[in-house]
């Protein structure tokens, strides 16, 4: 192995666990005012909106693409269908639509 | 006492690793293509299996490829890196307000595990998020991160390409899968997940920041607003 690529990577590692285990390390003595700790528990919900949009409609040159698939996500999972459903069920729909048009 | 205590950690365990399957599954077409990228940029098969097992973060593992192919210094690397995962800090602080209460070392340890899609999976359960149940999560997430990029590496090309494509949906069906239930129950969750969308396609339409970024921000700044707004709400509801 390149030396020079082992320690890159190496590095990478380092930098990217250091956010990642942080907060559980400082937060588990610190304890954060009210408020800030109502603001976190809204984080998940804001965080998937802004995983989802614009993303899905660009991991395909066609638009139409992304949206096909995020509508049929929407509505399988809107009907209840559990998450591992949700996502068969979009592959299955993208599959179909990707070999016809 | 001591074996209820067991067959709890398995079911936790169990529980997660089922909550895993969904993430695996979305990581294939993104760890694929991510082997047949690092084999392109000439990686050997051992420097990408260890680069997906020591950082495992999608994008600036992509990002680093693309870097490393223009010849960019190791350190510019390391700093981008940092800068594009910074987002984590956020997420890890916001899964920590609802993980059991455990020793250092062991939320240190699944921190690791810490990526947008475990962090979804876990922050949107009904329940409060255990030790096991991360394992069981992250582990999955992980060997599919670190088997398919060595897949990929080897075969990529080969695979059908509708099949790619069409699996490249998954993820987002997956965030989708998670958020809708939620949506559903409260009228606060809309207004979060719709604010946070907006602001984060304006960030990146018209902005020049890195998506880590743009989602970290607008996540960040829907949060505090809109905890702001229903607070107030809820004071003139109780006047």
């Amino acid at each position: 192995m390149n030396s020079q690529i082992f320690w890159l990577i190496i590095g990478m590692g380092v930098v990217t666990y250091i956010p990642r285990m942080l907060p559980f390390v400082i937060f588990s003595q610190l304890h954060l005012p009210p408020f800030w700790q109502n603001v976190l528990k809204n984080v998940p919900y804001a965080t998937l909106g802004a995983l989802i949009v614009p993303s899905v409609f660009f991991i395909h040159e066609d638009f139409l693409f992304g949206a096909v698939g995020a509508f049929t996500a929407f509505i399988a999972a809107y009907f209840g269908a559990n998450v591992f459903f949700v996502v068969m069920c979009s592959i299955a729909v993208l599959s179909f639509y990707s070999f016809f048009f | 006492m001591h074996s209820t205590a067991l067959a709890k950690y398995k079911s936790e365990l169990i529980q997660g690793i089922q909550a895993g399957i969904s993430i695996a599954i979305g990581y294939f077409p993104v760890a694929i293509a991510f082997g047949l990228l690092a084999e392109r940029t000439g990686l050997s098969i051992a420097e990408t299996v260890m680069m997906s097992a020591i950082v495992f973060a999608g994008a600036a593992q992509y990002m680093s490829l693309s870097l490393i192919a223009a010849h960019v210094g190791a350190w510019e690397i390391i700093m981008t890196t940092f800068i594009v995962n910074i987002r984590h800090f956020l997420m890890s602080a916001s899964l920590n307000e609802k993980v059991e209460k455990d020793s250092i070392w062991i939320k240190a340890l699944y921190g690791f595990g810490v990526t947008d899609e475990t962090y979804a999976v876990a922050a949107v359960r009904q329940e409060m998020v255990t030790a096991p149940y991360m394992f069981g999560l992250c582990l999955m997430a992980y060997s599919s991160w670190v088997i398919n990029s060595g897949i990929g590496y080897i075969v990529g090309e080969n695979l059908p390409a509708f099949l790619q494509e069409s699996m490249g949906i998954a993820l987002y069906a997956l965030f989708i899968g998670l958020l809708v239930p939620s949506l559903k129950k409260h009228r606060k969750i809309i207004v979060l997940a719709l604010l946070s969308a907006v602001i984060n396609s304006v960030l990146l339409t018209t902005g020049r920041l890195s998506i880590g970024w743009s989602i970290a921000l607008s996540s960040l700044f829907s949060s505090v607003v809109v905890e702001c707004i229903f607070r107030k709400l809820e004071v003139q509801q109780d006047e």
